[in-house]
């Protein structure tokens, strides 16, 4: 099984990098881009022996390590 | 008395804690492998500088699953002293020790240059011995130095005088043009609400022999040895 997670900054907090990257896009002259946020996105590859197991599991990975939940929100699809 | 500073690979300013606690300071120390389990015999833990496990993921994020971690929480929640300097500071937030996170600076540099300070908060036992007002001079050296915390805890940090570092100008004002990364309200170094774990970005280790430009990190050691002593 492979999951798929993104974890991206929340809401309010500053991105410094993603506020590098708008600055070049605008002086590129893609003037329409309002803002850019950066994140991280991973490929995990994994045995479970359900679904709910697994979607439990990459739950526990995301919460402990892969992302920071006190300025971190995380997302993940699974294929 | 006896110190111990934590080595996890890519730790790289261990030797010169080691250096400045047993040479300057002419203290008991110790380190203490990334793989060890135990912390007995120990009265305060340096967690040092440096780019524990390559700072993959986010600073602090891997090496606050090392071994000994588990024994600097039960450590720190027995009441034992805690330093975390930079890349400790780092990990300390990581494993919840110390509230908050460090981000990338805002001007998404790694900056390296000695910088003045206020000691805000001078009755702790991390600051106890800096009796005069005015700056200080310590040096920082990070690219994730940018401290962030929601507004209730930094409202908590605040109303509790748990903010012990805060950059500032020479002359000691604190304001936006000092403040080299962004941090909310300059804020440079944090205790926890019990008083016994603090972390601060800048180096007080690289601050305390006259050959290296200032002596104004001896303040920080010099309380925390008064304090032990004292106990």
């Amino acid at each position: 099984m492979k999951a798929k997670v993104y974890v991206t900054l929340k809401e309010g907090v500053l991105d410094p990098q993603g506020s590098a990257v708008m600055g070049a896009l605008k002086s590129m002259r893609f003037s329409e881009v309002s803002d850019v946020r950066i994140g991280k996105f991973m490929e995990i590859e994994l045995d479970a022996d359900s679904k709910e197991a697994e979607e439990r599991r990459v739950k526990d990975m995301c919460e402990k390590l892969l992302a920071n939940t006190v300025i971190e929100n995380y997302r993940v699809e699974f294929e | 008395m006896k110190f111990g500073i934590i080595v996890f690979p890519g730790s790289n300013c261990d030797h010169d804690c080691y250096h400045v606690l047993k040479h300057v300071f002419n203290q008991p120390v110790e380190y203490v492998w990334h793989k060890s389990e135990k912390l007995d015999g120990f009265d305060c833990i340096v967690l040092p500088g440096g780019f524990s496990y390559g700072d993959y993921l986010r600073t602090g994020a891997i090496a606050r699953f090392s071994p000994v971690m588990d024994a600097v929480v039960k450590f720190a929640e027995a009441g034992g002293i805690v330093i975390g300097i930079c890349n400790g500071f780092q990990v300390l937030t990581e494993v919840g020790l110390l509230p908050g996170v460090l981000m990338r600076n805002r001007g998404l540099k790694f900056i390296c240059e000695t910088v003045p300070l206020i000691v805000d908060n001078r009755e702790t036992r991390f600051t106890s011995s800096y009796a005069s007002e005015g700056a200080v001079r310590i040096p920082i050296a990070h690219a994730d130095g940018s401290y962030y915390a929601n507004a209730e805890t930094v409202k908590e940090l605040e109303e509790g005088s748990r903010v012990l570092f805060r950059y500032s100008t020479p002359e000691g004002e604190v304001t936006e043009e000092a403040n080299p990364n962004g941090s909310v309200n300059g804020i440079a170094g944090i205790i926890n609400s019990e008083g016994n774990v603090m972390g601060m970005m800048p180096h007080p280790e690289r601050a305390c022999e006259p050959e290296l430009g200032s002596v104004d990190g001896c303040g920080l050691f010099e309380s925390v040895i008064n304090s032990l002593v004292k106990k």
